[in-house]
């Protein structure tokens, strides 16, 4: 029979069952038995990062850019509060993500202890699950049953509470076998008589497009391989939200680019004028649809998701299947070329993509004076695409010039806040997705604001020399907020130009990074090679022009079709329905 | 500007879930947290183990409401099945009430008389007062209740509802 452990022993025998290579993490009264445990032991390595909130990211960050889950070690009450954006992150996204937190003894809980706080009650509305942990013979159990949770159907963050009594109580552990749970049974297989419908549908079709997204990542890397086979054998365009971005190759014939408030102009119309839409691992969230009584007016529509409750949700669909959506996207082809169909004539369709196409709605006038963001996207995307980078960003006007210059021909390359829109998300994502991938280029692309909201996490990277790069778009405003003041308040500037900036080059210098300023277009190309060049973390300071907006856009609650290309058909104020709109 | 609402149908649910600690809260949070309505939810144990319970909630909002309503219950990690009874088809519903009334002289009469109407049963009776327990579908026990106020009600407590698909099978 096995001999007793410590809760904090069993904690790490069964994350050891489990694979886990990395925890991040910060320690803290109610956690010091696991940390000790942790300080014992060689099999698992504790990246520590210098906010909780960071540990969460940096967790993300792992898991988008390798497909395990990334897991976080806090402590009770602030540790376990400072966590919670990024477990909302986690959810929104679909991350897998199990966050360990300390707790006060059992039988403290309840009496306003020293750094208590009722981490059940606040992360029961942002986690998929979550444990408090009573004894240490139920723990191990606990463990494996919050990565299977964590890591099943919809992919999202469980917390798992642990009591310091119950970390230093003894307890048998035994590797359990298969999670067989009583309730909790995600449906991966998609309903076939479904599966056929759809295809039948997509053979008839005369103007489909496929609307992939996140789900697609989520699936695995054999999910976008069927993807590009499905797209193949049926010839029909493909668009992508913000978090499917890579699934399908940008340099592939059929991609129309990312949809959306910023999306292209030809992704956008399509969606508008389609005659079926074959939604795959996306959700129709706001950004995507705009005007919800003037989405996709004329098409029928197919959603394939493995939750239920997005199906339904938003839009009202034609046909439902919930399932995996790479194992569904391989039957659907297993079907489509079982029934011998052939590549529908779509050249009329094409046209029509090819004419709005021709609106090249991603230009942008380059600029002698100053550094358009666009093109410094665009340098950096030349001198790097070779290598496959990791690309990381914070939230904001550099995230979506990054979503529409920075071209991505696989998954997992892509990591960014999409649902809860966090800034600050990128410099730890970065971290993590380093450390997932130690030979990667790892670069967060980053606004001089959001940068600011992780900044100590440039000592984290120091600490573990990991060489990950951050790429500032300075233009010294919180730029997307200043846009939308722009658009919808006439320019009234209410509280969002960034004042009292440091001397990034200087900071960074302060951690042990590298710092380079660039400041016009003639140091943008050396710059970025100086950077490149660099065996080790650098911060570059990219001053771009200071006004510029990010087109198209399709402003809160306007239809597809009223999307704004550029500054000259820019109004001043909204109505206050439009002023509601987020 | 306005804020507009939809029509809003009232749909009965029967959930069952595991029962651990906060099963409740964690049904009773989702609600808030999307913006649902309770109109009345009970719970007890069903199973001999203890380790089932069954929750019946009444809800009301627009038909995709009630769909997306169901479809969250039945995601969440400790619920077993989510059955709405409404579109399930006949089913009954029923309710239990304690009211009590105080009053003397023809009051108390009346009462009685209107008690026994309703089939409703005396269960504690001072002089001047009775308590009744009234059993039945919600719309009974309101009208009774309304009576009631006219006569001299002093208070009331409800079960909310509990409710189950008529025939054979189980939900």
């Amino acid at each position: 029979m096995a001999k007793e452990l410590s809760g904090a022993d069993i904690l790490i025998e069964a994350l050891s069952d489990l694979g886990v290579e990395v925890i991040f993490g910060y320690p803290g009264g109610a956690v010091l038995p696991i940390y000790d445990a942790l300080f014992k032991q060689k099999r698992i390595r504790h990246i520590l990062v210098r906010h909780e909130q960071a540990a969460t990211h940096a967790a993300e960050g792992y898991a988008r850019s390798t497909g395990k889950p990334g897991v976080v070690l806090v402590t009770s009450g602030p540790g376990a509060t400072n966590a919670v954006t990024g477990i909302t992150d986690a959810l929104m996204d679909s991350i897998p993500m199990i966050v360990i937190t300390g707790q006060v003894a059992t039988h403290l809980i309840g009496s306003d202890a020293f750094q208590e706080a009722d981490t059940i009650g606040i992360t029961r509305h942002c986690t998929k699950h979550n444990y408090l942990v009573k004894s240490p013979e139920t723990l191990g159990h606990v463990i494996h049953e919050a990565f299977h949770i964590a890591t099943s159907g919809r992919p999202g963050p469980v917390v798992v509470d642990i009591p310091k009594d119950v970390q230093v109580a003894t307890a048998r552990y035994t590797k359990p076998g298969p999670i067989s749970h009583p309730s909790y049974k995600p449906q991966t297989k998609g309903d076939i008589k479904a599966i056929e419908t759809a295809v039948e549908m997509l053979a008839a079709a005369e103007r489909p497009i496929l609307y992939t997204g996140g789900g697609i990542i989520n699936a695995g890397p054999g999910a976008s391989q069927v993807l590009r086979e499905l797209a193949r054998i049926t010839g029909a365009p493909v668009t992508s939200t913000l978090m499917g971005l890579g699934a399908f190759p940008a340099s592939n014939d059929q991609w129309l680019g990312m949809l959306g408030m910023h999306g292209t102009y030809e992704a956008n119309w399509a969606m508008n004028q389609a005659d079926l839409i074959v939604c795959l691992g996306a959700r129709f969230d706001d950004r995507v649809t705009g005007k919800l009584d003037a989405f996709a007016p004329k098409a029928r529509k197919i959603h394939v998701d493995i939750d239920r409750s997005s199906i339904n949700k938003i839009v009202p669909v034609d046909v439902g299947i919930v399932g995996d959506v790479g194992r569904v996207i391989e039957d659907m082809v297993k079907i489509w070329k079982g029934r011998q169909h052939r590549k529908q004539d779509l050249s009329g369709w094409w046209k029509k993509i090819e004419g709005w196409r021709a609106k090249k709605s991603l230009a942008y006038k380059s600029s002698r004076d100053a550094i358009m963001p666009q093109d410094a996207i665009r340098k950096l995307w030349e001198a790097t695409h070779r290598k496959a980078p990791i690309i990381t960003t914070e939230v904001g006007q550099h995230q979506m010039w990054a979503a529409q210059h920075f071209d991505f021909e696989s998954p997992n390359k892509w990591l960014t806040s999409g649902g809860l829109g966090t800034m600050g998300y990128g410099l730890p994502a970065a971290i993590g997705a380093q450390l997932g991938n130690p030979n990667a280029l790892v670069i967060d692309i980053a606004g001089e604001a959001s940068i600011q909201m992780n900044i100590q996490e440039l000592g984290t990277a120091t600490q573990y020399r990991l060489p990950v790069k951050i790429f500032i778009l300075n233009n010294e405003y919180m730029g997307m907020v200043r846009q939308w003041q722009e658009l919808t308040y006439s320019s009234r500037y209410s509280e969002s130009y960034s004042d009292a900036l440091p001397d990034f080059v200087k900071l960074g210098e302060a951690y042990g990074w590298k710092g380079i300023r660039i400041e016009g277009m003639q140091e943008l190309e050396a710059g970025i090679a100086e950077m490149l060049a660099y065996d080790g973390p650098v911060i570059v300071d990219c001053v771009v022009a200071k006004l510029a907006n990010c087109f198209p856009m399709i402003p809160s609650g306007a239809a597809h079709t009223d999307m704004i290309l550029g500054d000259d058909t820019v109004s001043g104020e909204m109505s206050d329905e439009a002023k509601a709109l987020v | 500007m306005h804020i507009k609402e939809g029509p809003k149908e009232r749909h009965t649910l029967s959930v069952t879930v595991s029962n651990e600690p906060g099963v409740l809260a964690r049904i009773a949070g989702m609600f808030t947290a999307r913006g649902y309505n309770i109109e009345s939810l009970t719970v007890a144990d069903i199973t001999e183990d203890d380790s089932i319970s069954r929750i019946t909630i009444v809800t009301s909002g627009t038909p995709a409401v009630i769909e997306q309503v169901a479809a969250q219950l039945d995601r969440m990690v400790p619920v077993h099945k989510v059955t709405d009874l409404t579109v399930l088809g006949d089913h009954v519903e029923r309710e239990l009430a304690l009211v009590k009334v105080a009053g003397i002289g023809d009051h108390r009469i009346e009462a009685l008389r209107l008690a026994e109407v309703f089939r409703a049963n005396v269960v504690d009776t001072t002089i001047a007062s009775f308590v009744f327990e009234v059993t039945g579908a919600s719309t009974k026990i309101d009208r009774f209740i309304e009576l009631m106020r006219e006569i001299g009600l002093v208070e009331v407590a409800r079960t909310g509802v509990v409710a189950m698909a008529r025939g054979k099978e189980a939900v």
